[in-house]
């Protein structure tokens, strides 16, 4: 079966072009435009990208099913134009031992609608003391090791780990962040933190955790992924370490990339984050670092929390925010408002995180898996948070006008949306 | 009259004319209270809760005083000792207190925002009575009325706020309002007791007593919460009354006149000299306390009247 999709705007993040065209559907895979198709789909002059790969994508199971399943995260990841996530072990109990990852990935080929790949926890029950069967896990489809935001105190157990995972070939995924500064801190500190009476963390302690793991990767070469790069204060540390030839890249979470501290406003705690948000000069440096290429990877960081973990006092309230269906408008801000062009962006949602990952997708050449999203970049809508798909419905967008709407995502070929909604 | 609010929640979001309202108010009750002289029908027929999430003697008396001056029906609920413990949760509490139907809610609470967090949730007025680190505005607004009686103003004064700033709401209360009413706020004190971007709320901030007491006319003191230190802001005691706790050499240095002020409870050889703080000349301490009943009772009438006057606003909607 040869779907052609016709009258697209083409977004290639390889070549950093975007054309206008036709884009052929060779049952899984993208096949020749210029064969001859056995149906036509008229795009309208709608966007088609590689469909968002999206690391550290937290589904609730095992655990706490009721804050998010396969299923709904499926469902809301079709619905943001998220053709694979990437998920985190950071579930009730943790990934940790192959048996655990063999569920996950059972109840994930039965529910969820969009690719599933789970990332495992690096030490037994993320508690940072002994590392996990990073073989059998690997073996059984852990694609990278992370224990989530909480950070290997023990530099040696860590050090370890690392040097471990690198004879495995596995990709690491850390949290830079100094426990000891950030200790109690719920919001940046600061003029806003002083303000409200909240007890704030140093931006310092970012920069301070990434500088401790650059040395571990001198020290042991691992391939190292940091999660989320949120203050202009690590960038340079950053730099360094790619000149300096290590094996690391860098990611961040669309909230640091559109919201600043400043919109916690009267305690707001859906805008309540780990890290938490920054001050606005931090946010343009980020944003600026992910327009240079510094910054590697945009993820959701997609964090389901129930309501009641969130209606209380703000320092008592748990962190995260649901984002798989706003990720994408969110991220259309930044191209709105001039700050990136769709290729770039598309570079860190899809090609970049595919290529972190080992994956053959992200791209538009014949041959890539046929994950793609058809998306009108300028259709606005004013967010509800109850019509999301999420269970959770922790969005800090809520009632804002995102602009932006995914028409179709496909995973391998098949147009998902429809599939959903029939 | 010019005072808007249903609740008193923070003097960030009251107006200086707001402010001079109220004040004028409780200068009045002050003087009525000298003379024995009670309103018991200002809150007649209301029901004030007195909800405390944390230990408090003298705010809890002074709001529960205010409140029978003026003719409330008071209840205190000592909310350690109830269903938090039983792991409610504080929006569950304030629905079922909600459904009691009071009138003025007072609360304090140890995490800051909980108690704007509260008064989203009830219809009667609230009274934050103090919140984490957050306000503390009726403490202020004492503070601001006993400087007012002594000073004879409330604009253009040098007032030095020392100590452990960066753990105390009545310090960020009291640079709010003073800041509001034009007047000059230093904040003295040992850099890990000031709050990060402190210097951008418009005050000078000083390390050295001495500098920071000079020429002012308002001493405030703060209490060094030792129940609140993570541990390790200062190296001991003895050094931190040596370098800050006050003393009639480093009160030499303000004006002549200068009163001192410590909104209580004291620890005295810790931040204050004890007889700096009983001196009758300087000392206003016990005039702030005497202030806080009056300030309570003129934030309770006011709101009540703008919960009476919305209630009725209300009520004439049904019957319309």
């Amino acid at each position: 079966m040869k779907t052609l999709l016709e009258n697209a705007r083409l977004i290639d993040p390889e070549t950093g072009t975007e054309t206008r065209g036709a884009l052929m559907i060779d049952g899984g895979v993208i096949g020749d435009a210029a064969d001859a198709p056995d149906q036509t789909i008229d795009c309208h002059g709608q966007c088609l990208a590689p469909g968002i790969v999206d690391i550290g994508v937290k589904v609730s199971e095992p655990g706490e099913r009721h804050k998010e399943s396969f299923a709904s995260a499926g469902r809301a990841a079709v619905a943001g134009g998220i053709t694979t996530i990437v998920t985190r072990p950071d579930t009730d109990p943790a990934i940790d031992t192959p048996e655990t990852l063999e569920f996950v990935e059972r109840r994930a080929s039965i529910d969820a609608a969009v690719n599933v790949l789970p990332m495992a926890a690096l030490t037994k029950a993320r508690a940072g003391r002994e590392m996990t069967e990073i073989g059998f896990l690997m073996d059984a489809g852990a694609v990278a090791f992370t224990d989530c935001d909480r950070v290997i105190t023990d530099t040696k157990v860590f050090s370890r780990a690392l040097t471990y995972a690198r004879s495995c070939g596995a990709l690491v995924v850390g949290h830079v962040q100094e426990p000891g500064l950030s200790s109690g801190g719920a919001v940046t500190s600061g003029k806003f933190a002083t303000l409200r009476g909240l007890s704030g963390v140093s931006p310092m302690a970012e920069r301070m955790g990434l500088d401790r793991d650059v040395a571990l990767l001198e020290m042991t070469g691992a391939a190292y992924h940091v999660d989320q790069i949120t203050t202009a204060r690590a960038l340079p540390a950053l730099e360094r370490a790619k000149a300096n030839g290590l094996d690391i890249t860098a990611g961040v979470g669309i909230h640091h990339l559109t919201l600043n501290e400043m919109d916690v406003a009267d305690y707001r705690t859906f805008f309540k984050l780990k890290p938490p948000l920054r001050a606005e000069e931090d946010r343009l440096a980020v944003v600026e670092a992910v327009a240079s290429g510094l910054i590697d990877i945009i993820c959701s960081m997609h964090t389901p929390q129930d309501e009641e973990s969130k209606r209380l006092p703000y320092e008592e309230a748990a962190s995260g925010a649901v984002a798989l269906e706003t990720l994408l408008p969110a991220a259309l801000r930044l191209v709105h408002n001039g700050y990136l062009d769709m290729p770039t962006l598309f570079r860190a949602l899809s090609l970049n995180p595919a290529k972190r990952l080992g994956l053959s997708g992200g791209r538009l050449t014949p041959g890539a898996p046929a994950d793609l999203v058809l998306f009108d970049p300028d259709a606005s809508h004013r967010l509800d948070r109850f019509a999301l798909k999420s269970k959770s419905k922790n969005t800090p967008f809520d009632g804002t006008i995102l602009q932006g709407r995914v028409t179709a995502t496909y995973v391998g070929g098949v147009n998902m949306t429809e599939a959903l909604d029939a | 009259m010019s005072f808007r609010a249903s609740h008193l929640l923070g003097i960030e979001h009251l107006q200086a004319p707001e402010i001079t309202t109220l004040l004028d108010l409780a200068d009045q009750y002050a003087e009525h209270n000298r003379i024995g002289r009670p309103h018991r029908d200002v809150l007649e027929g209301l029901t004030q809760i007195n909800m405390f999430f944390e230990n408090s003697t003298r705010t809890q008396a002074s709001f529960e005083i205010a409140g029978k001056r003026l003719g409330a029906d008071v209840m205190n609920m000592a909310m350690q000792a109830s269903s938090i413990k039983k792991g409610e949760t504080l929006i569950d509490t304030a629905l079922t207190l909600n459904a009691m139907r009071p009138d003025l809610l007072v609360v304090r609470h140890p995490n800051s925002g909980a108690v704007d967090l509260l008064a989203q949730k009830v219809n009667c007025a609230v009274l934050n009575a103090g919140d984490g680190r957050h306000e503390h505005p009726t403490q202020a607004l004492l503070d601001a009325l006993t400087i007012r009686r002594a000073k004879g103003r409330l604009h253009r004064l040098s007032i030095a706020i020392c100590g452990d700033v960066a753990h105390s709401r009545v310090a960020r209360s009291n640079i709010m309002l003073l800041g509001k009413m034009e007047n000059r706020v230093r904040l003295v004190g040992p850099p890990t007791l000031l709050p990060s971007g402190v210097e951008e709320f418009g005050v000078e901030v000083f390390h050295d007593m001495r500098e920071g007491l000079r020429d002012v006319d308002v001493v405030m003191m703060l209490r060094l919460q030792k129940e609140r230190m993570d541990g390790g802001f200062i190296p001991s005691e003895r050094e931190y009354f040596h370098r800050y706790g006050l003393d009639s050499e480093k009160l030499s240095h303000a004006k002549d006149d200068a009163i001192v002020m410590h909104p209580g409870p004291m620890n005295r050889g810790v931040e204050i000299d004890g007889q700096i703080a009983d001196d009758i000349n300087r000392s206003v301490i016990q005039e702030q306390v005497e202030m806080g009943v009056a300030v309570r009772m003129a934030a309770m009438d006011l709101l009540a009247r703008n919960l009476r006057a919305a209630r009725g606003a209300k009520a004439a909607g049904v019957m319309a």
